[in-house]
Order: C-alpha cells, then structure tokens, then sequence
C-alpha cells in the first residue's frame, strides 16, 4: 500500500514539504507518493531524495499531474 | 544645526552575471565615441570615416583578446543576437551536410531555441556538477546528418567550465564547425581559440548592454538568412559608441585578469565554505573546474522569491534559477539538467569592484535569512 500525497496546485517547495513531514510519519522502506502540478516537482522530488537518502522509484506525468514515488530508506528516519 | 543622519548601508550588488556596472573607463570611451563616433560609419566623409575608424579599431581589439582575425569579429545588437545568428546561419552554411544542430544540454535558452528553429536539435546531458560529457559529444558530432555543433565556454548560472577544447578536436574531425558561447567567461577567464564560432557579451564584462559580439572564423560559411542588408549580422548597422566601449572595457579587464579572477575565486571559495555549513544546502557546480566569480547554492525547504526578497530587504541583491522567481514559473533548465534542487536557489556572480567586506556582510545575514524564511513555512525537523 503505496500512501499518497496530493500537492496538486502547490508551488514549488511546498510539494516537497508536504512530501517530508508525511515521510517523517512512515518507516523505513515505506513507499510514498507525490501528486504535483508543479513543474518544479518533477526534479526536486528527486534531489530531496537523493538528499535524504531515499530512493526515486518512479516518476510518470499524465495530463500536467506529475506522480512522483519514493522509497524510505530503512534506518533511522530523518 | 541638527545632527548628522545616518547613511542607509550601502547596496551590495551581487547578481552580475549578464549584466555589470560599466567599467569606469567604457564609461570614458562612451563619451568619447558620443563626441568622435555619433556618424554613420557606412558615409564616406570625414565625419562617417571617423565612426568607422572607431568600430575597425574596436573590432582589431576585441580580435587581439580572442586570437582571431580583425575581420572575424563582428559587432552584433546583443548577445542573444549573436547566437541566434551563428546558429542559424551556421547551420544554413552547413545545409548540404544535414540539419542535425548538437548542443550541450545547459546551453542559453537562445541557442536551444534557435537549434530548434534552425533544424533537428539533439541535447548532450551533463553530468551532477554541470559538466557535458566530451565522449558523447565526441560521438554526436560524428554521427550523420550533423550541420552544427554549440558548446558555451563556462555556464553562466552554475560556473562550470566545459570541455570545449575536446570537443573541438572532435568537431574538427567530424568536419562539423562548432560554436563556443563564450557569454560568461570572456572578460573573466582565458578563452581557449579552439572555436569556430563564437559569441560574447559586453554587458557581462563590464561593457554596454545593447550589443553583442560574433566572431567566425574565415573558413566558416555563414549564408545570409535573413532580409538583405549590407551588415546581416547587425541589420541597419551597430552603434558606434556601445561597440566602442565594450571593446574598451574588454582592453581594461583583460589588463588584469588573472589578478582579478585569482582574488575572485578566493571570496568565491570563502562563500562555498560558509554556505556549505548552512543545513540542507546544495552548492552545485564544479567546485575546481569553474568561472571564478560565480557560485550557486539551493537550500532545500526554502521559497527561491521569498529568500531573494528577504536578501533585498536587507540590501543584497543576488539572482535565482528558481521557478517561483522566473516569469515562466519554470525552474532552470540548467539546474534541471544537473538533477540538483531548483527551489530555494540563489546564484551569485561577484563583480570585479566586490571586496571581501562586502562578502562578510553578506554571509553574515544569508544563514538567518534562510533559517526566517524556512521558519515562516514551518519546516523545522522535517
């Protein structure tokens, strides 16, 4: 069961917000998505990850909605 | 009489790239050309051959700086200009061999869109620190079809330098002319002469916006592709004194440069140290292999607008490659390309009067201004 956060009409950094305090709430290996209308989502979804140390598992656009999907790292959360 | 008022601080300007103050003497050579130079340089009396005398001696200037011909250089109506005409051009010269354009993924939007315009274009990505990968580039050129191929010197936005001197050897091989956008590092860093192509922009050095530079190397064919004009690359002709100056500030900065570009990088590395102990901050760009007055840093949980609002505020001006402070609302694409944050993004491009105070004061209040701004979003732990 993948959780998902809708950011849709949020501007850039509040998606990612949205997407870290929901992740904080979540284990290790959890999966997590981000829906974004935002064009600036689509790279800094995947930075943040790279960030945090969590893993971009996919990243597809249909009708302008952006649907981005990590995996938590397992751990200590950060 | 009433006490002294207490001056507001001084401004610290420090968003310069593509745009510097003059340099007092282009601010000299202005005027004089305003006095020397106001005829038409395409008349034939004493009045016009006066202009002209000042655009030739102008052009032999900036032709010493770049190794190239006198009659090479060419004065355009802006930088931008100066793209769209070597790529437009450069591909129509090129129409026999195909209509393949290869440019580097974190090229100016201008060379992208006239690539686009000008033919098929294929984009070679870079790597995390903005760099094009030569072996691809090497392989692009050589592949069929390829009428042109466009690699900038230095990245503007970021600072990378790219490898333009390899990537000429395999154009060269290939047969392919390449144009090197040299519009963020002529003036700053030494420009290697392996170009057939180039563009450069005086506003960026130090010089008059309003004008531009192109350069093209005499084996390169550039066919006319607009209307008819006895200077196609400047239709109805430059400005005597906007050319005049640019060549002459570009004369004064290259006078110093090293000297200037060593005391640059120092203040530069000093900002990457203290930014970098910021928390969650990115600085990206090559850290080595770098213009020496540029750096860029994106803080994650930060408003790129609100950051560079809080920063102006309180007297700094700096730039940002982020969506929220781009009229388009999207983020740059050279960040993009780079895979790296584009929000909470603030690019700084020192000029040659920065001092070290200046620099001080301004890391003094960048870490508070974040934590402000990050406060206000509420994202304390995340």
């Amino acid at each position: 069961m993948t959780e998902t956060v809708d950011a849709r009409g949020l501007r850039c950094p509040l998606p990612v917000i949205r997407l870290a305090a929901r992740a904080k709430e979540l284990p290790g290996g959890a999966e997590i998505s981000v829906l974004a209308t935002d064009p600036a989502a689509q790279h800094d979804v995947p930075a943040w990850a790279r960030m945090r140390g969590h893993e971009t598992v996919s990243a597809t656009e249909s009708d302008g909605v952006w649907t981005l999907t990590v995996r938590l790292r397992r751990g200590i959360p950060t | 009489m009433g006490r002294m008022e207490s001056s507001p601080p001084r401004r610290v300007h420090l968003d310069n790239g593509g745009r510097a103050p003059w340099h007092p003497l282009a601010r000299e050579a202005f005027l004089q050309a305003l006095d020397d130079g106001w005829a038409d340089p395409r008349r034939l009396h004493a009045e016009g051959r006066r202009a002209a005398r000042l655009v030739d001696g102008a052009r032999e200037a900036v032709a010493a700086v770049l190794g190239a011909r006198t009659e090479e250089v060419r004065f355009t109506h802006s930088h931008t200009a100066a793209l769209h005409r070597a790529v437009l051009a450069g591909a129509a010269g090129r129409r026999r061999a195909g209509d393949r354009v290869v440019v580097g993924a974190t090229e100016r939007a201008a060379v992208l869109h006239a690539a686009d315009a000008a033919g098929r274009r294929e984009t070679i990505p870079v790597d995390r620190l903005g760099r094009g990968d030569a072996g691809a580039f090497a392989a692009a050129v050589a592949g069929p079809g390829v009428a042109l191929a466009a690699l900038q010197h230095a990245n503007g936005e970021v600072g990378t330098l790219q490898p333009v001197e390899q990537v000429h050897d395999a154009a060269r091989a290939a047969g392919v002319p390449l144009l090197v956008d040299a519009g963020a590092s002529l003036g700053h860093a030494r420009v290697p002469e392996t170009w057939d192509l180039l563009a450069a922009d005086p506003a960026d050095w130090g010089g008059p916006s309003g004008v531009g530079v192109l350069a093209a190397r005499g084996r390169v064919r550039l066919p006319d592709v607009g209307p008819e004009d006895a200077e196609p690359w400047a239709p109805g002709g430059v400005s005597v004194p906007l050319a005049f100056a640019s060549a002459v500030a570009l004369e004064s900065v290259q006078a110093d440069l090293d000297a200037a570009g060593a005391r640059r990088r120092e203040l530069v590395d000093r900002i990457r140290a203290v930014v970098a102990g910021v928390p969650d901050v990115e600085v990206v760009g090559d850290p080595e292999n770098r213009l020496p007055h540029v750096v860029t840093f994106s803080f994650l949980y930060v408003d790129g607008e609100a950051l560079v609002t809080e920063l102006d505020r309180q007297g700094f001006a700096v730039g940002s490659g982020s969506a929220c402070t781009a009229s388009t609302l999207e983020p740059s694409h050279v960040l993009a390309a780079m895979g790296v944050l584009t929000h909470g993004n603030v690019r700084i491009a020192l000029d040659r009067t920065t001092s070290a105070e200046d620099v001080e004061r301004f890391l003094a209040v960048l870490p508070p201004a974040v934590e402000r701004v990050r406060d206000a979003l509420g994202v304390r732990g995340l």
